[in-house]
């Protein structure tokens, strides 16, 4: 597969191991934390982790998007959806997140019309199709999706289809970032930068990380060669005495983003002065919301939403794994009450949410490696 | 000619004219077609007994009486099928039908012989798609080797079926020395899958096309009987056998680790995936061990006879493309590891829900 393949070199992987155990060896014990839930799913679905120096740990970060979705906000989606007339569309991920009480799954098994869709345009359609309902998409995500959604609200409003709105959910990259930084005991070394996100918001607003904390940030693809280079370059960057922005991913990302995506962003949505994340609490100016030319598409003006805030289970620990102060399997309920089956926390939710993806992937390793043979 | 003469004349006309064979003509399907009556006859004999009669069916008997040859065993088998959509690429819902029994019954190293299908129809399918579904499953069931003796219709109110449903049924022989189960499986053995995996789910899920995507991927759906027989042939000591569909190969060798109490080891890169599956799936954040085949099977094999294993099994065109892919081993029971190119390793557990893309 070209433009993948590449990256899944085995040589290259081996070379990039090479000079990762080499330069960790003359450092101390690293805590790097991959912020996005692709590299998680990336790290354990190749078996990196298995991979590194026992002295890197990789810290899984809230980059999951279904992982910080508080479970009131499910709670709404649910009411919505279960008024007559109402076709909720969502990302299929989020079929099987928890709210306070129930699952969009339960709620289509009782009868609410919710449908899983692979893009915001699709809901847009089903909407034109079927003009006697109301659609409403279920909109998650950092800035990765919040464009294709700026984009559906834009043509929603050039078609003038009135039987469509968005509830929106979308949240941004920074202010997570600088929750972390900032919270009581954080020991990270440094950071792999998302790189989805940074495809349209470019590297530029993760300059505060070495300025103002001191940390090296390398903004890195999601192929497992991708993910090995950026360990080295923080590795390198740490030996080096340097500690700057730098970007392994320049096949895609441009230091200064996608300047159209950003323009669409900032032509449909504001910033939500405040929004509460699965885990991490309240963080201000951390979430987007429609502005107000496309107020008449806001399915939370449209509707009535009980936005009722529902605390987060006592027993479950995603605050703590996202934050990085704890690993999945340290959780009091990981593998226990709290499986992919049964999640009581987002993160066992998505394959990314860091739960999942040490639950699926990571419970295993290998004490002899076995020699790969091929017939 | 007297009143008498004619009256009888008319009678025998009449007499005559019930002796027809029923004329189907309606162009949907009607309730009065699963009402036993006339229209479930003219039914059954213009469209399932003109496409699949045979000695057994076309007797219409409440049920057909087997030879089933001396000394030897039956497997017993029965799925049902309930495919959306009823066509795509390289296959279609009566396709399905034959080959998904009559692999159960192979995978179980039997020789399949007999099917039953019945259908259940919605109100309103139009005559001519039934047809054609039907015309399906007589040539898969030609195909396939397998003669279908008895099969029932049920019609159902518009809205209470999706279309068409079909279960078969089915009875393969087995010779009364055949040893194969996951009891026989043991630390050392050698996994083969008999070709591409993930080709079937992706063809259905494009076929769908909700995803606005295109690619040349068709499904796999096929007998398996000759490669299952050609492996047993070469390869007596053949310990297990399995389809593996729903779920993929990672759900079947999840089972046989189960069941086995054995690890089982694959090595990502002999897993035979073809690139427009790989690409599609990578698109779609799936896994092609989690997407379903319905013309493939994965079998274990002693060590040392994995040569001649693999060489009958490309003998045979639905096997041609057979590797091995993985081991056996008793270092982590009930597990599948996986082994990625460059010495990772990650767990390949039992797919939970249905396979849910990832969104970013």
């Amino acid at each position: 597969m070209k433009f993948v393949t590449e990256f899944r070199d085995p040589v290259a992987a081996r070379a990039l191991i090479k000079e990762i155990t080499a330069l960790a060896k003359d450092q101390p014990p690293r805590k790097f934390m991959e912020v996005c839930g692709g590299h998680t799913h990336a790290i354990y679905r190749h078996g990196i982790e298995t991979l590194l120096p026992e002295s890197i740990e990789m810290v899984h970060g809230p980059g999951c998007p279904v992982c910080v979705i508080p479970m009131g906000r499910i709670d709404d989606a649910i009411a919505v959806a279960s008024r007559e007339g109402v076709t909720m569309c969502c990302f299929g991920d989020m079929m099987r997140v928890p709210g306070g009480k129930s699952t969009l799954l339960e709620a289509k098994a009782n009868g609410a019309d919710v449908r899983i869709v692979y893009s915001p345009l699709d809901a847009l359609a089903i909407a034109e199709r079927e003009p006697d309902r109301e659609v409403v998409f279920l909109a998650v995500g950092f800035e990765t999706t919040a464009p294709s959604t700026a984009v559906t609200a834009m043509q929603a409003r050039e078609r003038k289809v009135s039987n469509f709105s968005i509830f929106c959910n979308h949240v941004t990259i920074v202010p997570p970032v600088k929750a972390i930084l900032d919270s009581p005991g954080m020991s990270l070394d440094g950071f792999l930068g998302p790189g989805h996100v940074s495809t349209v918001i470019g590297t530029g607003p993760y300059e505060f990380v070495p300025r103002e904390y001191g940390l090296p940030l390398v903004a890195a693809g999601f192929e497992p060669v991708d993910i090995l280079q950026g360990v080295a370059m923080l590795l390198r960057q740490l030996a080096e005495g340097r500690c700057e922005v730098e970007n392994q991913y320049k096949r895609v990302v441009r230091d200064g983003g996608n300047t159209a995506a950003l323009k669409i962003l900032g032509q449909v949505f504001t910033i939500r002065p405040h929004f509460e994340w699965r885990g991490l609490g309240f963080i201000a100016q951390s979430a987007l919301a429609l502005n107000e030319d496309f107020a008449e598409f806001d399915a939370e003006l449209k509707f009535e939403v009980p936005g009722v805030r529902v605390a987060d289970p006592k027993a479950c620990q995603c605050g703590e794994v996202l934050k990085g102060a704890i690993r999945p399997w340290e959780c009091k309920v990981f593998g226990s009450a709290c499986t992919p089956e049964t999640p009581i926390g987002t993160c066992m939710v998505s394959s990314e949410g860091a739960c999942a993806a040490y639950f699926n992937y990571g419970r295993f390793r290998a004490k002899t490696r076995i020699p790969v043979t091929s017939t | 000619m007297s009143t008498q003469d004619e009256r009888d004349q008319v009678l025998a006309r009449i007499e005559q004219w019930k002796l027809r064979p029923p004329k189907l003509t309606d162009e949907v399907v009607t309730m009065a077609h699963g009402a036993g009556g006339k229209a479930s006859q003219s039914l059954t004999e213009a469209v399932f007994k003109a496409a699949y009669g045979g000695p057994q069916l076309d007797r219409l008997d409440d049920g057909a009486v087997l030879d089933v040859p001396p000394g030897s065993r039956i497997v017993f088998t029965t799925d049902a099928f309930v495919v959306t959509p009823r066509k795509f690429a390289g296959g279609s819902l009566g396709d399905l039908a034959i080959n998904g029994t009559v692999n159960d019954l192979a995978v179980m190293g039997a020789t399949p012989k007999w099917l039953t299908v019945s259908a259940v129809l919605e109100e309103g399918l139009p005559m001519d798609e039934l047809r054609d579904i039907v015309g399906d499953v007589a040539a898969a069931a030609a195909k396939a080797g397998v003669e279908i003796v008895a099969g029932d219709t049920k019609v159902v109110e518009r809205g209470a079926a999706d279309g068409c449903y079909l279960t078969t049924s089915g009875i393969g022989v087995l010779s009364s020395d055949r040893q194969l189960g996951a009891d026989q499986v043991q630390p050392g053995d050698v996994v083969l899958v008999s070709g591409t995996i993930g080709d079937h789910g992706m063809a259905v899920i494009l076929a769908r096309g909700d995803l606005a995507l295109d690619a040349n991927i068709e499904s796999d759906t096929a007998p398996l009987h000759e490669a299952t027989a050609a492996l047993l042939e070469a390869v007596p000591m053949t310990r297990w056998m399995r389809d593996p569909t729903r779920g993929g190969l990672a759900s079947a060798c999840n089972e046989l680790a189960a069941a086995a109490n054995v690890g089982v080891s694959l090595f990502e890169e002999s897993l035979p995936v073809n690139p427009p599956v790989n690409g599609a799936c990578e698109l779609l954040g799936l896994d092609p061990l989690y997407v379903a085949n319905e013309g493939k099977f994965v079998a274990v094999v002693p060590a040392d006879q994995v040569d001649a294993a693999l060489e009958a099994l490309r003998a045979v065109p639905v096997s041609a493309g057979a590797v091995a892919i993985g081991e056996i081993n008793d270092e982590h029971p009930g597990m599948v590891v996986a082994h990625t190119p460059f010495g990772g390793s990650r767990i390949v557990d039992m797919l939970v829900g249905a396979p849910l893309p990832r969104i970013c």
